[in-house]
């Protein structure tokens, strides 16, 4: 049976449970999508006419675009009328009670993390005080944010308290037919956050979904949205540094970024989605649309991304440098092991004058990883001394995987300059032997050389999330030698 | 500390090594001489267990254990160091933070605590000078960049940190001038010891003016043909490797 299939049927047993018109209290609607399903989703959460109206827009777009098929991925077809689009936050009654009741394969993995056993608690789900602990810190962390003015809350809370804002800015960097998932995403997403910085502030921490996903079961078809007013700056990060439970899903997120005058966002990730088996059995379908619209004069934003998950990604975190002397970065580490496909890079779009990008991509294949880099930079006419600086490496472990890269440039301008730097290159036996005969284990061996090439990017990340995503590498190759 | 048993090993179905006999006792040091292709790089990574050489006859005991058994990560935990006559070069890692992973990993193999940053600096600044190794290279990226000299040194340093029972030396003179010779060879005499043996391997005799041997064999054809004192290595410096092979052709 193919792997789209069992997906499918997994979603379908859940779907069948019962009707959604009738019922407000059920946990899923039917599958399918249709007008009729859209308005339910919008229903449940309470949403005013405008963003009604909004997603019905979004699907009827959908419904004349096709799938993109240009990047190097291969995967079953994925029949969008047996999926679910509904799920409401799951009860905690199903939820294991302790971590006794949680698989055991999965704590290991917590446990080779590093990470807390308080935390792996909240990570796995478990239904105890964990949950209401993570309730709590997140309620601390929000008063003292309000403090300074900043908005930090699930996108349907932001709806309701902050329309203005959403209406404003919503759609206004990724456009719902920007592409065929965004446009699924913005017909039918369930919940996100959204970040309002306002002018001249320095958000004062880190703002992580981290909490609030565990929290709130965001589901997935997420939307972000983040908001810098002039001069004010934030650095977000995003992402479960462990695997979610949940397996064999379609994730089609948007994630769109404003940076007004001398504003700067920093949005790191760090992707551990369920990769699927040595076998390419199971795993999540990772569809995600992120762009950064650095609006005004030298503001900047900077896309750090590990991507060690998903069976099949295909995501290009984007800047749009409309601002003069604005600043695009991507930073990217991106691992496939065992059947693992990715197809990710960045695009960025000069327009305004004295831009300037930089883009390091890191791409790291294993077992039969394939591993493309899909890159554009365009210079537009007005984009006047513009500059790109590009550096993708690939690193090859093992002689059944592979690494593509696939670089665009489009320049309309004579004054700007560009840069391109690319190299491949393979863990050699000589490199694994001379690390063990200085005492180092295979595995350790691995994780060292992998993150000796990943560490440009990684010294990008907050120091936190650097030593999980080390770990992670080092956990994502096992098995990839030997 | 070292006996080595009618070793016959192939590379890729072909013998390389046929027949070596040779044992070192803790405190020796023992010199490997011998034209190249004669099997001495192949001797160096069989005792350190690297894949594709294949013992097809006889034993090597450590220790009074069978050194054949261990996996290559093992026998450096044991105390098996091997200079490397191409040391590898890992971008992006620090030589630092690579000799802590290593020793870290060495000492927890012998039930040992791991040294914290503070201790672990402090090792290194004293080993570092014993070879003259500046402490910029301490912190680049391993033997990335690093000029030959340079990589010469820092395996001297990192065996000086990872203080081994039996350190095999594998051209450890090789691509080196004059002043670098010194300098690697005062390293590796520093580090003579009473429980610690080496085996330096070695193309010239050049090396053995400076580091100065108790046995010398030589190799040739996969086989020890000759053993003696120092002075068979002057003699070899002399005569050229044709005599000798000539000679154990009689």
């Amino acid at each position: 049976m193919s792997t789209a299939t069992e997906q499918i049927d997994d979603i379908l047993k859940k779907g069948y449970d019962a009707g959604f018109v009738t019922d407000i209290e059920q946990e899923y609607a039917p599958p399918g999508l249709s007008e009729e399903i859209v308005a339910f989703i919008s229903k449940k959460k309470e949403e005013p006419d405008w963003l009604l109206q909004w997603r019905l827009k979004a699907y009827r777009r959908w419904l004349d675009m096709k799938e993109p098929t240009w990047a190097k991925v291969r995967y079953p077809k994925i029949n969008y009328q047996d999926i679910c689009y509904y799920a409401a936050p799951k009860s905690k009654e199903n939820a294991p009670k302790s971590l006794d009741e949680v698989d055991p394969e999965l704590l290991r993995t917590y446990e080779k993390l590093g990470i807390p056993l308080h935390e792996r608690e909240i990570l796995a789900g478990v239904a105890v005080d964990a949950v209401f602990d993570s309730v709590s810190v997140a309620t601390t962390f929000r008063e003292k944010l309000s403090e300074v003015g900043v908005i930090f809350m699930s996108f349907s809370e932001a709806v309701k308290e902050h329309p203005e804002l959403i209406r404003k800015y919503l759609g206004s960097v990724v456009p719902v037919s920007d592409n065929f998932f965004a446009a699924l995403n913005s017909a039918v997403f369930s919940d996100g956050s959204f970040v309002y910085i306002p002018k001249g502030v320095r958000c004062p921490m880190e703002l992580s979904t981290y909490f609030r996903i565990n929290a709130a079961n965001t589901g997935q078809f997420e939307r972000t949205l983040i908001v810098a007013d002039e001069g004010s700056y934030v650095s977000y990060l995003e992402g479960c540094t462990a695997p979610m439970r949940d397996e064999n899903q379609l994730h089609a997120a948007v994630v769109e970024l404003v940076a007004h005058e001398d504003a700067q966002i920093k949005y790191s990730t760090v992707q551990n989605w369920y990769p699927g088996d040595e076998n390419g059995k199971g795993g999540i379908f990772n569809f995600v649309t992120k762009r950064g619209l650095c609006e005004g004069a030298r503001s900047k934003i900077s896309w750090t991304q590990v991507e060690t998950g998903s069976a099949i990604t295909w995501k290009y975190p984007s800047c749009i440098l409309k601002g003069d002397y604005s600043i695009g970065e991507f930073y990217s580490v991106a691992l496939s092991n065992h059947r693992q496909q990715a197809d990710t890079g960045t695009k960025m779009i000069h327009l305004g004058k004295n831009t300037k990008s930089t883009i390091i991509s890191k791409g790291i294949s294993a077992g039969h990883g394939q591993q493309t880099y899909r890159g554009g930079v365009k210079i537009s006419r007005g984009a006047a001394n513009a500059r790109n600086y590009t550096q993708c490496d690939s690193l090859l472990i093992g002689d059944k995987c592979g690494a593509h890269t696939v670089p665009y440039v489009d320049v309309r301008n004579a004054s700007s300059k560009l840069e391109h730097e690319a190299t491949t290159s393979s863990i050699g036996e000589d490199q694994l032997f001379y690390c063990r005969q200085r005492g180092l284990s295979e595995e350790d061996a691995v994780s060292l050389i992998v993150n000796g090439f990943a560490k440009q990017v990684l010294k990008e990340l907050p120091m936190e999330f650097a030593v999980e995503a080390q770990k992670l590498l080092g956990v994502s190759l096992e098995g990839a030698v030997g | 500390m070292l006996k080595i048993e009618d070793l016959h090993v192939e590379v890729d179905g072909k013998p390389i090594l046929k027949g070596i006999n040779l044992e070192v006792e803790a405190g020796q040091v023992h010199a490997i001489m011998g034209p190249n292709g004669s099997g001495k790089s192949t001797l160096a990574y069989v005792l350190a267990g690297r894949d594709g050489y294949e013992v097809t006859k006889g034993r090597v005991t450590y220790k009074g254990r069978d050194l054949l058994e261990m996996p290559p990560e093992q026998r450096a935990a044991e105390g098996v160091f091997l200079g490397f006559q191409y040391p590898v070069a890992i971008p992006g890692v620090s030589n630092i933070y690579f000799l802590k992973a290593a020793l870290n990993a060495i000492r927890k193999h012998r039930g040992e605590a791991p040294l914290d940053a503070i201790d672990f600096m402090k090792l290194a600044k004293k080993k570092a000078a014993l070879v003259q190794l500046p402490d910029e290279l301490t912190k680049r990226s391993v033997n990335d960049g690093f000029s030959g000299g340079e990589k010469k040194r820092n395996e001297i340093f990192q065996m000086a940190m990872l203080e081994p029972s039996l350190a095999v030396l594998d051209e450890t003179d090789s691509g080196l001038d004059i002043d670098a010779l010194k300098v690697v060879a005062e390293g590796v005499n520093g580090l003579r010891a009473p429980d610690r043996a080496m085996l330096v391997i070695t193309h010239y005799q050049r090396l053995l003016d400076y580091i100065v041997p108790d046995v010398v064999h030589v190799l040739i054809g996969g086989q020890i043909v000759r053993t003696g004192d120092k002075d068979l290595a002057k003699r070899l410096e002399k005569e050229g490797y044709s005599e000798v092979r000539e000679a154990s052709r009689l």
